[in-house]
């Protein structure tokens, strides 16, 4: 196992060196003096000058290079061009807001979706397999932020149940030990904040998990159903034994490797979808960080950015490899 | 030398294929004529098929169902900050905040989605496919050389598919500036690594299909084979992703404008753009941002069935 996992991380190396040199060439590689281009239509002279003395741009490339990885390998992200604040300093403040959510969202799709997949597997060609087939194709075709409008519109705005938006109500006097809005709730006791903020979080997961929902039915429909066919299940049923026995240590077991690999996947999904629901919402994590940045034309930012979820991204298919060679064993072997 | 040699085709699995009657002999059908005769009866492929051909008539007849033109805000003067007009005799759906009329809006929006999702698409199978043949083909063939070509168009993939797709369009984008041509070339790029991978990985399961070793026996020439015998055999699932594809495509030509990153010209309507506009102006015309996400949803749903149809009509499992 320990191989295992230090070969894959071998092979992330090369990946990693690979997009820090096109994230290097990225900012240089727009069009004019790099400072220039960085400041927009604020360029000044002094500015121009200013920005070459940080980032070197006036540096032999192979030397910039260098540093440029340097700062990397210390956790330097670089630095905001309009806020002058370190890019990981801002990680920090916003990043627990994003896995509250993300993690929201992806427990409410596989609490949701795996027992429907399973559902639908089990009563094949019935309403509910139609149904649930049905609203899966629905939920992939919507798009993340029309969904996020809409939830907005009949939930926060018409019926008034839940908040429009923000992470939670600015009244509510909150005490913020770790910036995980609802975990600060329960660890300081202050209960009315903690409810707050789920409340808030709320439309946002649904919406950023609906996609990841569809999916996850669909693959465990199509996982149950082809387990359902195998000799194995029917030889468990022919010797007798009891049908909730099968379906957990047999069918369950063996249907989950398709939908693990799948709730993996989804981890790139969530990481973009963030970006336009936290939009939507206006929920202030890396995604409408990212959404700023975006707007401002703040490079270095998006840079860091790319760079930190590509990072995030890798480890979190990694994890989703480990957890594979722990479920089968044959993965492992290979 | 010449010496005939049998038709390409796909191997078939041994012991596939149980209990068959007439109707499933599809003797001398190749794989897309067996394809295309099940696609015909599928209904899923009919629903996805009429979507997609309405869509394309909208968008291609758009100035002959509309007499105004889009981007027009001719009628600014009725629209007050409180209240937009609805539904009249002369906007059947009602003006949009700008003071154009709506429906006008979302017919020349189905021409740019169109446009921008099917070039881009395009654009990522022409890029993705030429790298995944080279890397499969030269993989397949193997030595030296071909180990050393796939391995290095696999890892320029792997970068790629390091950073989440629509993150990796938004990068593109932003560094290109606003433009349509950078919402095509971002999206397009974004799909190169899927598609790569995929006819890579089809055409290696190709290499060690008895038809391919026949042809090796046959003293075919290395480049003949992969041309004419494994590349037209390992197309399926890259045609059928492509479809797919397109559905993703508009949703994230959508998701740029809404991100600020789509072409800026305000004269062009886009759905996504419209979707934005639409947002502050939820309670008095709700409308306003319903509508083009519908259209969204329901050109993606168009593709995504037709997509779905094809991918089983193309998987040996089903055909029975």
């Amino acid at each position: 196992m320990l191989r295992f996992v230090v070969r894959r991380l071998l092979l992330l190396v090369p990946v990693l060196i690979g997009l820090s040199v096109l994230l290097f060439a990225w900012v240089r590689a727009l069009p004019g003096d790099p400072a220039r281009s960085l400041l927009g239509e604020r360029a000044t002279d002094a500015g121009v000058e200013r920005i070459n003395e940080v980032y070197g741009f006036d540096r032999p490339l192979v030397e910039q290079y260098v540093s440029y990885v340097g700062a990397l390998l210390r956790g330097d992200f670089g630095t905001s061009i309009q806020t002058g604040r370190p890019v990981t300093e801002s990680f920090i403040d916003y990043f627990p807001a994003t896995i509250e959510l993300a993690v929201t969202a992806l427990l409410f799709a596989v609490v949701i979706g795996v027992p429907l997949g399973y559902l639908a597997a089990r009563h094949q060609g019935r309403w509910l397999d139609t149904t649930v087939v049905t609203g899966s194709l629905l939920g992939v075709v919507t798009p993340v932020f029309f969904l996020a409008i809409l939830l907005k519109l009949v939930f926060a705005n018409w019926l008034g149940w839940l908040p429009t938006g923000l992470r939670q109500d600015p009244r509510i006097d909150a005490t913020h030990v770790t910036n995980f809005y609802v975990l600060d709730g329960f660890l300081t006791q202050e209960w009315d904040a903690a409810f707050n903020a789920m409340a808030h979080l709320v439309l946002p997961a649904i919406a950023l998990g609906t996609i990841p929902l569809a999916i996850i039915v669909r693959i465990t429909r199509a996982a149950v159903a082809d387990v359902l066919n195998e000799d194995y299940v029917r030889t468990a049923h022919a010797k007798g034994l009891a049908a909730a026995t099968i379906s957990r240590r047999h069918v369950l077991r063996n249907a989950l490797l398709p939908v693990v690999t799948t709730i993996g996947l989804q981890a790139g999904l969530l990481l973009s979808g963030a970006v336009l629901t936290e939009t939507v919402f206006s929920f202030n994590g890396i995604g409408s960080y990212l959404f700023t940045a975006i707007t401002r034309r703040d490079y270095p930012v998006l840079q860091g950015f790319i760079l930190f979820i590509a990072l995030l991204y890798c480890l979190i298919n990694l994890l989703v490899d480990v957890v594979y060679g722990l479920i089968d064993p044959r993965v492992r072997a290979a | 030398m010449s010496i005939p040699i049998p038709p390409a085709g796909p191997s078939t699995t041994p012991g596939a294929s149980v209990a068959l009657d007439d109707k499933d002999l599809e003797g001398g059908l190749s794989l897309w004529q067996g394809a295309f005769r099940r696609l015909r009866r599928s209904p899923t492929a009919w629903c996805g098929a009429v979507i997609v051909a309405l869509f394309v008539v909208v968008a291609a007849a758009a100035p002959l169902l509309t007499s105004y033109q889009p981007g027009s805000t001719q009628w600014a003067g009725d629209v007050t900050t409180t209240e937009i007009p609805g539904p009249s005799a002369d906007h059947w759906l009602g003006l949009d905040r700008y003071g154009s009329d709506l429906w006008t809006q979302l017919v020349y929006g189905a021409r740019q989605s169109l446009l921008y999702g099917v070039i881009s698409t395009v654009l990522g199978l022409a890029v993705g496919a030429t790298l995944g043949a080279l890397a499969g083909g030269f993989g397949a063939v193997g030595g030296r050389f071909g180990t050393v070509v796939d391995a290095t168009i696999m890892r320029l993939v792997d970068i790629m598919l390091a950073v989440p797709s629509l993150l990796l369009a938004v990068s593109i984008a932003a560094m290109l500036g606003q433009s349509g041509t950078a919402v095509v070339i971002a999206i397009g790029a974004a799909q190169v690594p899927v598609f790569a991978r995929l006819l890579r990985g089809s055409m290696l399961a190709q290499g060690k299909a008895d038809y391919v070793l026949a042809a090796n026996a046959l003293g075919l020439r290395r480049s003949r084979i992969v041309m004419s015998h494994m590349l037209p055999n390992s197309m399926g699932p890259t045609i059928v992703q492509a479809t797919l594809n397109l559905a993703t495509a508009i949703i994230e030509v959508a998701a740029l404008s809404y991100l600020g990153l789509g072409a800026p010209d305000p004269a062009i309507a886009e759905w996504g753009r419209m979707l934005v506009a639409a947002q502050d102006r939820f309670d008095d015309a709700a409308r306003l941002a319903i509508l083009p996400g519908v259209a969204i949803a329901i050109t993606a749903l168009g593709f995504t069935l037709f997509g779905e149809a094809l991918r089983e009509s193309l998987d040996p499992r089903t055909r029975r």
